[in-house]
């Protein structure tokens, strides 16, 4: 069973990685909104300090979310998610495979490239480090909760705007915990442990659900 | 006689049902609602507001905590007809979930509504991200979420079954808004609600909002019904038995 998980893995990220744009693309969006919040608040060093988490967390909510679309599309449009289906292998796990992929591919690289963003926002050095040690922790959540939302609107008509319908009102405790880390980590670095604690919480909880549920909704949606 | 449960699973004999059914809790929502207002407006005044006339706003509670509750509530009957459909895959009940998404919808714009008209004279702010507000947002969201998703699928099997499991998902929120009320520990959440107890609760004003409560519960039930015929008609428009309907009209049957 472990086998199936790795095969689709590799497989996932072999055809990612002989189409990188796919990948670039998200990382460039995150990075280009991340920049375009000083250009539009004014660029005082206190402001952005204060905007800084806040708003390199809204710019991974956003770029895993587009990238989300991605996740069974093309698999849907060439018939291999039907034959995964028929495989006889656990649907959940064979979903979790690409979730994992998907992550890795989009959800990682925001992670490393993170500190680029703290230091256009001023943040200090330890604020940086909760900062990714709270995407670390935040993003797969973010993926694992999306491919729920992904897998409902599977050629549905409108899907990207739909899904963000769908998705972005589940990610607000995730947004929550995760920018209020990297805040409470300017006052007092002990104080981080139960919002990462909570976000840890969070990603087992899901880890173990939210495959489950997409599964069923690949079901609905390909029955 | 006893009761066949089952026979009211199929539209064709639920729909003569919801019709009788509907006039009767009108006619209770009415009553209950005016008795409700009636005592909240009339009968609570030497209480908080009444030696000070500018406090008089705190009755909006009548309609603004009845209204919450409704929201909440609503997303929970919603998720039990859709979990009963997706498990016994019965159409009656996946219709029931979706004629009742609206009624919760308006609830929970409603306590929003009736919160920020409230917010503005006692906290002084038409809005402030407390964690209740917040959460009855993400309620709101949800519910639309849950309408939107529905009416972008054709198939109409599918586009059920979708939002059925969408709702499910969903409630993993409903505890996040209950609790972030009655958090454990005051000191631990910045909150401008305080905490609910209804046992500290003046009886005059206790009896008002749970009387207007009632009447929204009925309101709820004879609006969800009254879509829910809409609803059967459409779906077994190709029926014999909505064909005889439509020809004969209502009252031969």
């Amino acid at each position: 069973m472990l086998r199936v998980f790795w095969c689709l893995l590799a497989r996932d990220l072999r055809l990612a990685l002989r189409r990188r744009t796919d990948v670039l693309t998200t990382l460039f969006f995150f990075i280009i909104v991340v920049s375009l919040f000083p250009l539009g608040v004014g660029s005082e060093r206190q402001l952005l300090q204060l905007l800084g988490p806040g708003v390199v967390w809204v710019a991974a909510l956003l770029a895993s979310m587009l990238a989300l679309e991605r996740l069974f599309a093309a698999d849907h449009e060439d018939g291999t998610l039907e034959q995964l289906l028929l495989t006889g292998q656990p649907l959940a796990l064979l979903v979790l495979a690409k979730i994992s992929a998907h992550w890795l591919l989009t959800g990682l690289p925001l992670v490393l490239i993170a500190p680029l963003a703290g230091m256009q926002y001023h943040l200090t050095g330890t604020a940086i480090g909760v900062m990714m040690l709270a995407l670390l922790l935040g993003t797969p959540v973010l993926s694992l909760i999306g491919a729920i939302g992904a897998a409902l609107t599977l050629g549905v008509r409108g899907g990207g705007i739909l899904l963000s319908l769908l998705i972005l009102p589940l990610y607000v405790p995730v947004l929550v915990y995760g920018a209020g880390a990297v805040e409470v980590s300017a006052v007092d670095l002990a104080d981080i442990r139960p919002y990462l604690n909570l976000l840890g919480a969070f990603l087992l909880a899901a880890l173990i659900l939210a495959p489950v549920a997409a599964a069923a909704a690949l079901r609905i949606s390909l029955e | 006689m006893t009761l066949n449960w089952f026979k009211f699973a199929s539209p064709a004999s639920f729909y003569p049902l919801a019709g009788r059914l509907i006039p009767l809790f009108w006619s209770l929502t009415v009553a209950l609602v005016l008795v409700g207002l009636y005592w909240g407006f009339f009968q609570t005044t030497d209480h908080l507001g009444g030696s000070n006339p500018q406090k008089e706003y705190y009755r909006i509670i009548f309609v603004h905590v009845p209204a919450a509750w409704m929201s909440m509530w609503l997303y929970l009957v919603m998720v039990v007809w859709a979990a009963i459909g997706l498990v016994f895959n019965t159409r009656l009940s996946f219709m029931m979930a979706k004629a009742i998404a609206p009624t919760g919808a308006i609830f929970t714009f409603l306590a929003l509504w009736t919160g920020a008209f409230w917010g503005r004279p006692s906290w002084g702010t038409y809005w402030d991200w407390d964690p209740r507000l917040t959460s009855e947002l993400v309620l709101f969201f949800l519910y639309i979420g849950y309408m939107a998703l529905h009416a972008a699928i054709d198939d109409i099997r599918r586009a059920d079954r979708a939002a059925a499991l969408l709702a499910l998902v969903g409630l993993v929120m409903v505890p996040v808004i209950y609790w972030s009320i009655n958090c454990p520990d005051p000191n631990q959440c910045a909150a401008l609600h305080q905490r609910s107890n209804l046992t500290r609760i003046d009886g005059n004003i206790l009896f008002s909002m749970l009387t207007m409560t009632l009447g929204l519960w009925m309101y709820s039930f004879a609006t969800s019904l009254t879509r829910l015929r809409g609803l059967i008609l459409e779906r077994e428009s190709e029926a014999q038995w909505v064909r005889e309907l439509i020809e004969h009209g209502e009252k031969q049957r």
